[in-house]
């Protein structure tokens, strides 16, 4: 407590170096937390918000600039996709801890010391002559300004070649997605008019049309009598008993087509 | 920390010059004012759309149904919240959260209105302002996605991953869309801060004129963004229940709808700040009355500007059907972004003559009008010189053509055909064995 007083006297700024610790505890922990869970989706949950976090420093370091891109092209779109692909995997599923590439955790070992030899290396440097973000953003006339400046002036180059890079990168992945057609894509219209060709452009006839039973496996009839085995789902064509052509229906359907007695006879009546 | 964001940049520096309580009593007014806003809007909503459909919407509790709201919302405080067995509890509570959340910052960037007096104190009608704010606008609406997505994941149903699926796709595609239409109004006003672009539009047209491909993009991406109708496919009912919030209830759903609300009521406080002049008020007006750029007026103007973009809102949803996704999403990809691209090239190329070159915006268009009006010259005189094209028509009538029974085009004579003749092959509709080919199609 005593060093975080002496913190705040000697910055003078009581606001930034509350910033300073809240963002910096939840950067960390969401870094460990990455590491801890065992839910992919957690995972994804503690880096976003290290990252906001590290934005927020950004800003509350007068490169205003960078804290939001840095939010809108890590936070809202790599980690968005990233948890886009999660999602799929489903919520009820833990990764699985067998190490499938050999030799993984040395590897990761060594780059891991190679990274923090650059990173210290870089500070280092960086740390030798200080000139201060104020004085570097005045020389513009802002920080945006200055930035500006030196991606389209200095590191244009550099600039482009990444650009590059990364449109490489995204041709080379829709050139590894990409499946040729060899049939132009039915249109909506297209399929439309094929229905009216087939020559029945009607709903398929709905079970229980024209026939004396109403289960999904009895055929419909068609107006003449005759039965329809389209109106069976497929996996019960065939197993179901087809009803063969009534002449008793056939004649009672043609007596309605005719404008006769919808009233069953007597004897009808009996048989069902 | 504001004193660090208002940087060097002139007009900036009005900001972060608050008191700590003037900040706090903003703050609180900017977020009871939304909450305010969204039950009129969820009123509003209701009366505009029984008009347009012919009834008379809520109009019994208090007066014009005005108290519906209210009503409403207590219901859903006082309902219970259901949490079903197979959700991940943590991010099943946190995604509401983040989504109410992020939809109330918003408008902490957002300017209402000129400096004014506040309990003494000299003050801009804005939380507060910094050189990249509408950057900061695009970040807040990103991490808004999370709640969505998190919700869709988390509740463990078909239909909610399905929906959360759909709308991270939809939202990420049409803020691609929403980001470039951004890009012309930066490079016209020269600055990404809300209260400078508010001041350039000042001295000029609206943008919503002067940058209309922009308008109209931000227009159409905005209602993707909110997933409002007709872009409302992550929520649509006839396929997805009700999407990503089909597992929530009680206050959790509350929350989510006023999330959808907040968001429709930033999306367009955004297009009124970078498109339709902010909360000042256009030149005929502004020059017979000059009272009405300063002082509380024209936060009304702010507040009527918003009430149209809602109005637009609620129009569309009450006229259009809702699109398919795949149309949807091709849409974005196919139309929006290279038609944002194309437009960010011509505004750079006219922005670059005129700071590299001195060159007058007048001049430039001037000479694209000069040079428009030769190539029409020269292709009027070469299609002179061709001569008219034949028009070609089939001589003979088909009364059958592509399957329909069509009339007789002009020039074409009517022959009385037997159907026999016609151009469509017999088919023999009642057996069966012939239809098997379209099984499939119909099933």
């Amino acid at each position: 407590m005593s060093s975080l007083l002496a913190l705040v006297a000697t910055t003078g700024n009581t606001g930034e170096t509350i910033v300073f610790w809240v963002c910096a505890i939840v950067a960390v922990v969401g870094a460990l937390g990455m590491l801890l869970s065992h839910k992919a989706v957690h995972s994804a949950l503690f880096i976003a918000s290290t990252m906001i976090s590290l934005a927020v420093l950004y800003v509350a370091l007068s490169a205003p600039f960078l804290g939001m891109v840095q939010v809108v092209v890590y936070t809202g779109a790599v980690m968005m996709l990233f948890l886009f692909v999660l999602m799929i995997v489903g919520v009820d599923s833990s990764d699985s801890l067998v190490e499938t590439i050999k030799g993984q955790r040395v590897a990761a070992i060594v780059f891991a010391l190679a990274f923090a030899g650059l990173l210290l290396a870089g500070i280092g440097s960086a740390t030798y002559e200080v000139v201060g973000l104020d004085q570097a953003n005045s020389v513009d006339g802002g920080n945006v300004q200055g930035i500006a400046h030196l991606i389209f002036g200095r590191y244009v180059l550099a600039f482009e070649a990444t650009s590059a890079l990364l449109i490489t990168a995204a041709l080379g992945a829709m050139v590894l997605a990409h499946r040729e057609r060899h049939t132009p894509r039915a249109t909506q219209r297209m399929l439309a008019e094929e229905r009216v060709r087939s020559g029945s452009p009607q709903n398929l006839p709905g079970p229980g049309v024209y026939a004396r039973h109403n289960a999904v496996g009895t055929p419909a009839m068609l107006p003449d009598g005759t039965p329809t085995d389209r109106s069976v789902p497929l996996p019960l064509r065939g197993v179901s008993a087809v009803v063969g052509i009534d002449s008793e229906d056939t004649t009672r359907v043609n007596a309605l087509a005719a404008g006769g007695s919808v009233i069953p006879t007597a004897d009808e009546g009996t048989e069902s | 920390m504001n004193t660090l964001l208002a940087t060097a940049q002139g007009d900036l520096s009005v900001f972060g010059q608050d008191p700590f309580w003037l900040v706090v009593i903003k703050a609180l007014a900017l977020f009871v004012g939304l909450v305010l806003l969204t039950l009129f809007t969820t009123w509003f909503e209701r009366r505009v759309v029984a008009r347009m459909q012919q009834r008379s919407g809520p109009n019994r509790a208090g007066p014009l149904g005005l108290l519906q709201p209210l009503a409403d919302g207590i219901k859903l405080a006082l309902k219970e919240g259901v949490t079903p067995i197979h959700v991940d509890k943590v991010v099943y509570l946190l995604a509401p959260m983040i989504a109410a959340a992020a939809a109330m910052l918003v408008f902490a960037v957002i300017p209402l209105g000129p400096v004014v007096s506040m309990f003494g104190v000299r003050t801009p009608l804005q939380l507060t302002d910094f050189p990249v704010s509408v950057l900061y606008v695009l970040a807040i609406a990103s991490i808004g996605i999370y709640g969505i997505v998190l919700a869709g994941w988390s509740s463990g149903s078909t239909y909610s991953l399905l929906g959360g699926l759909r709308s991270s796709a939809q939202m990420i595609s049409y803020e691609i869309a929403m980001g470039l239409s951004f890009v012309a109004v930066f490079l016209w006003a020269g600055s990404m801060s809300t209260s400078q672009i508010v001041a350039a539009q000042g001295s000029s047209w609206w943008y919503a004129i002067l940058l209309l491909p922009s308008f109209v993009i931000y227009l159409i991406s905005m209602v993707g963004e909110t997933n409002r109708a007709p872009f409302d496919l992550p929520e649509a009912e006839g396929e997805l229940v009700a999407g990503f919030h089909t597992e929530y209830s009680g206050l959790r759903w509350a929350m989510f709808f006023l999330a959808e609300y907040v968001n429709m009521i930033n999306v367009s406080a955004v297009a009124t700040t970078l498109f339709l002049g902010g909360w000042r008020m256009p030149a005929p007006i502004s020059t017979w009355w000059p009272g009405a750029n300063e002082g509380w007026w024209p936060l009304l103007w702010f507040l009527a500007k918003i009430m149209v973009m809602l109005f637009v809102f609620v129009w569309l949803r009450g006229t259009l059907p809702r699109l398919r996704y795949d149309q949807f999403m091709r849409f974005g990809w196919r139309v929006l972004i290279p038609v944002s691209i194309v437009w960010i090239v011509v505004i750079a190329t006219l922005k670059g003559l005129q700071n590299e070159y001195q060159v007058d915006l007048r001049t430039t268009l001037l000479w694209i009008a000069l040079l428009l009006v030769v190539v029409a010259g020269f292709t009027f005189v070469l299609d002179l010189r061709r001569g008219p094209a034949p028009v070609e028509r089939p001589e003979e009538f088909d009364p059958f053509a592509g399957g329909y029974p069509v009339p007789p085009l002009p020039g074409q004579e009517f022959v009385v055909t037997r159907r026999a003749t016609a151009t469509i092959p017999a088919v023999p509709v009642l057996a069966d064995t012939a239809a098997e080919g379209e099984e499939a199609q119909h099933d």
